[in-house]
């Protein structure tokens, strides 16, 4: 669990945070940069939430048995 | 940032134009299009304005071209558009187009009328030429030999009239020849029998070749009629029917030799009449050739002189009347350029005195201008649909450029579909510069090449959270290994093929340590996808996201306001309207965020039977009251609860009453010259212009300017409690109206589910060499319902869905967008109908 909230949280930060500085000038630094940040603070977000949804399952999946036949000896 | 962030600073301005020179400088600005123009006469018609002459002239020329134009398509020939635009002629150059054009509108007239009475002529000349051979064959047939007339039947081949026997008949035969159209020649030959009774041989064939009928224009097979008579009664009895029925009589000579004669003659005069009419067409093509090879530019030339003059009809004289005064819109930036083109236009036109510009302060709110290019113009476009943006009002759109296709992705999510959007999106891109895809005409079609940029990051978008969803085609993929331990379930509770087959659906505890693994690193756990309560786990993880989204799109659209304050150096909003917004947003439904993801966070399988409601908490916060069965999700939840909605409201009657008391203690304090720019111009405007057209009102202006502000007192607290309520009632239907992320997204997994499952699955039925013919139809029948319903249907609804969201949710926080835009005088291309 900690290893991809680190991994995740560095890769969107360094493409909202770190990215603008390097935007070369011209007349849309500002939008690209605009673009950069909303991007990076959209997206992690929606990741953040798809995770920590998952953090703590209240209650679990409920499979067919022919589901579980197959998947139990297949992704084991 | 650009002007993107708000619009441009755009000022009025005078341009004092001398008279002789006022055309071209017109012309200059006209070619750079810079500047809107204000209408200087509003309340002077159009037939008495200083230039109506000059229009009229336009206008003449106008609809000669369009005959010009309407004889080339007759002929057949399409005329080029103008490849470089050309300037507008100066007085001379117009003078010798309206003189050549005419020239060529008479020339055309002539020939065309020339060529259709040849045309004419020559049709005479060939019918009675056929009449005479037609009747050569009754007429000249040899008499059987020596046989007297027998008593038959009167039909075409009788010989009975011979010329040669008429002496044996004692009585005189004449002819008359003619011909008829085809579908009269019953009802011609029943009226010649009644009328003559039989004292007439009527014959009747068909010409043998068809020819045009000249009233309409298509090709009939007419018939030749050879009526053979004797006495003169009938003769004019016969002469007047045929003229009853509209047919051609000619001359019918009665002896061989002569008709043998005028056969002759005819053809004679056929070629002579052919070989001219070939020279006649020669001449009208030529004719055509030159029209079509100047009317394109002379068109595009007196559509410029139209749009100046009718440009310097907006312009008013001064007192001397040497010198015309326009009003302008003018940005800032432009100011130079104006100047610079104002003294080209002088110098074309040869003119010693320069024209110039200059700028006017004013009061009335100039239009908003924003540069776009072609990557920005598309998100710009969708948000001035709804309003265009106020004069230097904070601008929604760079926003939009990333937050309009994130919220269509969330209701959109399925890598296979945003795939395919983004592959079309991209050709689109990559050939946007080919001609064929540029000029189309069909409607539809340039709407999507307008947004290929939108529907790009749609796409684009939409590929992310499709991973997310971890739906491609409805179908999950494991890029990671699922968190979910199926064969430890099994093993711990012993779950063996016999209980298997007893028990069609089992669960998955995540309390017995192993199964749970720990959050998928990326999305959604596959798992969830074979599992038949995936719904229970993603409409409330669905539900959760849609509102944690859309308070933070609010908030954000809240903060946005902060701008607009600062902007116009209005600093008490910032703590009269801005401040309790934010409170009662945050301390509300940020709380509600918070208890999102404390829950998230803090409660797991272990307590997942006592695990709270978050909604009875939140309502019960409101009510202040308490439920036994609900337990608290932290220690101390109660009182904390009741001090955030305690400040929410507290907040609200700031909101309501904060800046129209402060405005009222403003105005009552001693008057002090006020800045101009203090007054919200946002609200209402109606200063003294000091423009051109300002008249007496700028002397009362001034002297009701106290009962102005009594009445202006009411007016701003009304549209102050309508804000507040708005504001607060928004906030809790807005935050629900969110939920249509969730909905739409629910609509689209299950639909793109179903049509796995019902169409594309059948066709993996069959496991042999036939099932993979079988297959082909079947994918077929998948891919045309995946893209009409899936990409065209879901597609256009989450578009508009989004568009929505970002009009009404997001943009009621801070925007007002009553502004309207600089529509700059320029020549826009020609379109060739």
């Amino acid at each position: 669990f900690a290893l991809p909230l680190v991994l995740f949280s560095a890769f969107w930060g360094l493409v909202g945070i770190a990215a603008p500085w390097f935007v070369p000038k011209g007349p849309n630094r500002g939008v690209i940069i605009t673009m950069l940040v909303t991007t990076a603070v959209c997206c992690y977000l929606f990741w953040l939430i798809a995770i920590l949804a998952q953090a703590n399952p209240l209650f679990g999946p409920q499979l067919k048995n022919e589901t579980i036949w197959y998947v139990r000896f297949l992704w084991e | 940032m650009g002007s993107l962030f708000r619009s441009e600073e755009v000022c009025l301005a005078q341009l004092f134009l001398q008279s002789a020179s006022a055309y071209s400088c017109i012309s200059e600005l006209g070619e750079r299009g810079l500047l809107e123009f204000r209408d200087l006469n509003p309340k002077v018609s159009p037939f008495q304005r200083r230039f109506v002459g000059e229009v009229r002239r336009c206008e003449e020329m106008e609809k000669t071209f369009s005959f010009l134009q309407q004889e080339l398509r007759a002929a057949g020939r399409v005329p080029r558009p103008c490849a470089e635009s050309p300037r507008a002629p100066v007085a001379r150059e117009a003078l010798r187009v309206q003189e050549q054009s005419e020239q060529l509108a008479q020339e055309l007239r002539e020939v065309t009328r020339n060529r259709a009475s040849l045309r004419g002529n020559l049709r005479d000349l060939r019918q009675y030429l056929h009449v005479l051979r037609e009747g050569q064959r009754f007429t000249s047939l040899p008499a059987p030999l020596g046989s007297p007339p027998r008593p038959r039947a009167l039909s075409e081949r009788e010989p009975i009239l011979d010329p040669s026997l008429h002496q044996h008949l004692e009585r005189k035969i004449n002819f008359v020849a003619g011909v008829i159209h085809p579908w009269r020649v019953t009802a011609f030959e029943r009226l010649l029998w009644r009328a003559c009774r039989g004292y007439l041989v009527a014959s009747f064939v068909e010409m043998p070749e068809p020819m045009e009928d000249l009233a309409t224009g298509e090709s009939i097979t007419w018939v030749i009629f050879l009526i053979s008579y004797w006495g003169e009664q009938i003769g004019q009895k016969i002469r007047k029917i045929s003229d009853c029925f509209h047919c051609q009589v000619y001359l019918y000579p009665e002896s061989e030799s002569s008709r043998t004669d005028t056969i002759a003659k005819l053809h004679g005069q056929i070629q002579e009449l052919s070989v001219t009419l070939e020279e006649t067409e020669k001449y009208l093509a030529e004719v055509l050739d030159r029209v079509a090879l100047v009317l394109p530019t002379w068109r595009v030339q007196v559509q410029k002189m139209k749009a100046i003059y009718l440009i310097l009809n907006q312009c008013s004289f001064d007192v001397t009347e040497k010198c015309l005064i326009a009003e302008v819109w003018c940005p800032v930036q432009d100011l130079t350029q104006v100047q610079d083109a104002l003294r080209q236009g002088s110098y074309q036109s040869g003119s010693s005195v320069e024209c110039f510009v200059q700028r006017v302060p004013t009061s009335e709110s100039p239009p908003t201008l924003i540069r776009t290019n072609k990557f920005t113009a598309g998100f710009q476009n969708i948000v001035d649909a709804y309003g265009v943006a106020s004069y230097q009002e904070v601008n929604p759109a760079p926003y939009a450029i990333i937050t309009f296709p994130f919220i269509f992705a969330i209701m959109f999510g399925d890598v296979g579909h945003g795939l395919l959007m983004f592959l079309f999106a991209l050709w689109m891109v990559l050939y946007e510069d080919s001609p064929r895809l540029r000029q189309g005409t069909n409607e539809i079609w340039l709407t999507f090449f307008e947004g290929r940029y939108l529907i790009l990051l749609m796409g684009a978008f939409s590929i992310y959270t499709g991973f997310i969803y971890n739906e491609c085609f409805s179908k999950a993929t494991t890029i990671f290994p699922s968190a979910w331990s199926v064969a430890t379930m099994a093993n711990h509770s012993s779950w063996s093929s016999a209980y298997l087959a007893t028990h069609p659906s089992l669960t998955l505890d995540p309390n017995v340590t192993g199964v749970f693994r720990g959050p998928y690193p990326f999305g959604i756990d596959p798992i969830w996808s074979l599992a038949t309560n995936h719904l229970n786990f993603l409409n409330s993880f669905k539900m959760k996201m849609s509102v944690v989204l859309g308070i933070v799109h609010m908030g954000f659209g809240v903060v946005l306001s902060i701008f607009n304050h600062v902007h116009f150096k209005q600093r008490h909003r910032l703590v009269l309207e801005f401040l309790p917004e934010m409170i009662f947003l945050l301390a509300l439904f940020g709380y509600l965020v918070f208890l999102i993801f404390y829950k998230w966070i803090k409660f797991s399988a272990a307590d997942s039977m006592v695990a709270p409601s978050i909604l009875i908490h939140f309502i019960d916060m409101f009510l202040f009251t308490s439920n036994a069965e609900n337990l608290p999700l932290y220690p101390g939840q109660v009182p904390v609860q009741m001090v955030l909605v305690v400040l929410a409201l507290a907040s609200v009657p700031v909101l309501l009453l904060g800046t129209p008391l402060y405005q009222w203690c403003r105005q009552r304090a001693p008057r002090m010259p006020l800045a101009t720019g203090e007054q919200e111009p946002l609200l209402e405007g109606q200063e003294a212009r000091n423009s051109v057209n300002a008249t007496t009102e700028d002397v009362e202006s001034g002297g009701h300017s106290p009962d102005a502000k009594h009445l202006d007192f009411a007016e701003v607290f009304m549209h102050q409690a309508i804000h507040t309520i708005e504001y607060c009632l928004g906030c809790v239907s807005n935050t629900a109206s969110y939920l249509r992320l969730w909905a739409l997204s629910l609509a689209h997994a299950q639909l793109s589910e179903v049509l796995w499952s019902m169409v594309m699955r059948n066709g993996f039925v069959g496991l042999n060499y036939v099932g993979g013919v079988v297959l082909v139809p079947v994918f077929a029948a998948f891919a045309v319902l995946t893209v009409a319903i899936l990409l065209v249907m879901e597609g256009l609804s989450a578009f508009l869905h989004a568009l929505r969201l970002h009009w009404v949710e997001f943009q009621n926080k801070f925007y007002v967008g009553a502004g309207y835009k600089l529509c700059p005088f320029a020549f826009t291309p020609d379109t060739w109908e």
